[in-house]
């Protein structure tokens, strides 16, 4: 019962933030609503028993992405004080699509016999992960480092090109 | 027990939030009101202030950000790598020595490419 | 073992009340005026004299004060940013302190993850930052808030390189587990000296402090990032601050020595002496040291400190595993 209220809370604002970060039109308020929208989904995790995923989503998400967004937004020209309009004049056909796409998720969501196993749910602490993925999933971890370094180089260079 | 210790950390957050905001109702019901608009004016050392408020385009604030994170998300593996490699012997040293040295070669790479310099 | 909900609830609503009142009171407003004392004896002055005896009330009286200034709004400013940016500040600060153990059993939460959400909330701080210097609508603000940011998440990584050095020495991320693991094995601070050295660079500057206070400089620019925020507003930012240094000093007596343990005094006793001492250490290198420009603080920690505590990390493997 309490989960439950908890579930709906923390649905709440992620939802409710993520609608802000869509259609506010000042382009720094909708950023700043991140936060919440990843907070949200920080306790989603935590519903979940996932409390390392849950951390690094705060550290990751709230604590770097945001900022890199932020950073973006105040160093460009007028960018700060851009007042995006949004809404065009396709909002019908935009709602009718928007209804169909529910109709078709929540249909799927219904009709999927979604299993409900027995027993504990997965172990998602962080020496499980650790062991994971040190033991079985050595290689995705080991190409995960070299991801990296290709984001890595790949950004620097297509940012200092604009020099 | 998982729940309940986060709840305190929710709970902390919302009464955090309440105990913060208090000295700002406080203010807000106390303190005088008398804006006028030199009062309200941005502060520019005593001179009006003139242009937008936005800083000079420089791309080595995006590229410090940018290097951060990717740094971040590597130091997030580190994290569970340092409660379990104990036990799991020296095959987990050296994955971790492989993933740390490929990101330091990243680190060099951008330390050479002048990332880093805030010139 | 069934768990009754709603009690639970009061009980952690008045932890809260408790800690943040704690904090409040000894954190901010003893360390404000810790700060001011400090200053004068190593400036061979005196600091505050005059409200109470020995100066104990100037801060309370300077709380009072900024309760009834009045609260000046930018006129251009973003309002709701405005307001919230030092909020998320405050609390950000104030939710390090759950994962503290002041004592055996005295924990607001012994988290699992304790190390890595002490972490998270002191990157959540950068976004307060950036927020309020952006609401202010001042191109200095805005500029001290860019280079404050800058400078935070620069340090981010080597603190977490060094947090991550004790973890692995202790094999575990719960702080409770780290001050016991430490009761066994010895002082962290002997085995970790290069991690305690860089983590405590790395907290110097996650909370703006001299020699790493570039971004609030008065002489360059005004006050930085709240160049724009009066009144209690202002004191909210210290409040963050305050808490977030008080808080790092605590973790690093937690992480390095040894928590609460100590011979003849109660634990809650030792914790405190040490917490402080490392508080005094920290005022004492803020009245000593220049300032460091920017870029050679941001190489420091890139090209010093970061590469060191990923080396760090090596060789301590290297040491536990062979």
């Amino acid at each position: 019962m309490g989960e439950l209220a908890a579930f709906i809370i923390l649905s709440a604002i992620a939802l409710v933030s993520a609608v802000v970060v869509v259609t506010s039109g000042n382009i720094v308020r909708s950023a700043l609503s991140l936060v919440p929208t990843f907070l949200g989904v920080t306790g989603l995790y935590i519903l979940l028993q996932a409390e390392f995923v849950a951390g690094i989503q705060v550290l990751i998400y709230a604590g770097a992405i945001t900022v890199l967004i932020l950073f973006v937004i105040m160093l460009t020209e007028g960018g700060t004080g851009l007042r995006v309009r949004q809404v065009n004049e396709q909002v019908a056909a935009g709602l009718l699509a928007t209804v169909v796409l529910a109709g078709l998720l929540i249909g799927v969501f219904l009709r999927t016999d979604w299993p409900r196993g027995p027993g504990a749910l997965p172990q998602y602490t962080a020496e499980a992960i650790g062991r994971t993925f040190l033991t079985t999933a050595v290689l995705i971890f080991e190409v995960t480092s070299l991801l990296l370094l290709v984001s890595l180089i790949g950004a620097i260079i297509v940012a200092r090109r604009e020099r | 027990m998982l729940l309940l210790d986060w709840l305190y950390v929710g709970v902390f957050a919302v009464v955090g939030l309440a105990m913060a905001a208090l000295p700002l109702a406080i203010v807000w019901a106390l303190a005088p009101r008398f804006p006028y608009p030199q009062k309200r004016l941005t502060y520019e050392s005593g001179v009006v202030p003139f242009g937008q408020a936005w800083a000079q385009f420089n791309v080595r604030y995006y590229l410090f950000s940018l290097v951060f994170v990717i740094f971040d998300v590597e130091v997030i593996y580190l994290y569970p790598w340092a409660i379990v490699f104990q036990a799991l012997g020296k095959f987990a040293f050296v994955e971790m020595l492989i993933f740390l040295v490929i990101l330091l070669v990243g680190l060099a790479y951008a330390w050479r490419k002048g990332a880093l310099e805030w010139a | 073992m069934t768990i009754n909900w709603p009690l639970e609830v009061v009980k952690a609503v008045l932890a809260a009340v408790i800690v943040f009142t704690f904090l409040a009171v000894i954190g901010a407003m003893l360390g404000v005026l810790l700060e001011r004392k400090i200053g004068g004896w190593i400036q061979s002055r005196l600091g505050p004299k005059h409200v109470g005896r020995q100066g104990l009330l100037q801060t309370v009286a300077d709380t009072i004060k900024l309760l009834q200034k009045e609260h000046i709004t930018p006129h251009a400013a973003d309002v709701a940013i405005f307001n919230t940016a030092p909020l998320i500040v405050a609390v950000a600060g104030l939710l390090d302190w759950i994962v503290i153990p002041f004592a055996p059993g005295l924990i607001v939460r012994d988290l699992n993850i304790g190390v890595l959400f002490f972490a998270a909330m002191a990157s959540l701080t950068v976004v307060g930052i950036l927020a309020g210097g952006f609401a202010s609508n001042n191109k200095y603000a805005l500029l001290g808030g860019l280079r404050s940011a800058s400078q935070m998440i620069s340090y981010e990584l080597p603190l977490a390189a060094a947090l991550i050095a004790v973890a692995m020495e202790a094999g575990t991320l719960s702080t409770v587990s780290i001050v016991e693991a430490q009761a066994r094995q010895g002082w962290f601070v002997i085995w970790q000296f290069p991690a305690f050295v860089i983590f405590m660079i790395a907290a110097t500057a996650e909370v703006n402090r001299v020699p790493f206070d570039l971004p609030e400089a008065e002489s360059e620019l005004v006050a930085g990032y709240f160049s724009e925020y009066t009144g209690m507003r202002f004191a909210l930012f210290q409040l963050g601050e305050y808490a977030e240094m008080f808080a790092m000093a605590a973790l690093a007596t937690t992480l390095f020595l040894g928590g609460w343990k100590g011979p003849i005094l109660p634990p809650l006793v030792w914790f405190f002496i040490k917490m402080y001492a490392i508080v005094f250490f920290l005022m004492w290198m803020r009245w000593t040291y220049p300032r460091l420009r920017l870029d050679q603080l941001l190489n420091l920690s890139w090209k010093l400190l970061l590469p060191a505590g990923l080396v760090w990390i090596l060789i301590t493997g290297y040491r536990i595993t062979f």
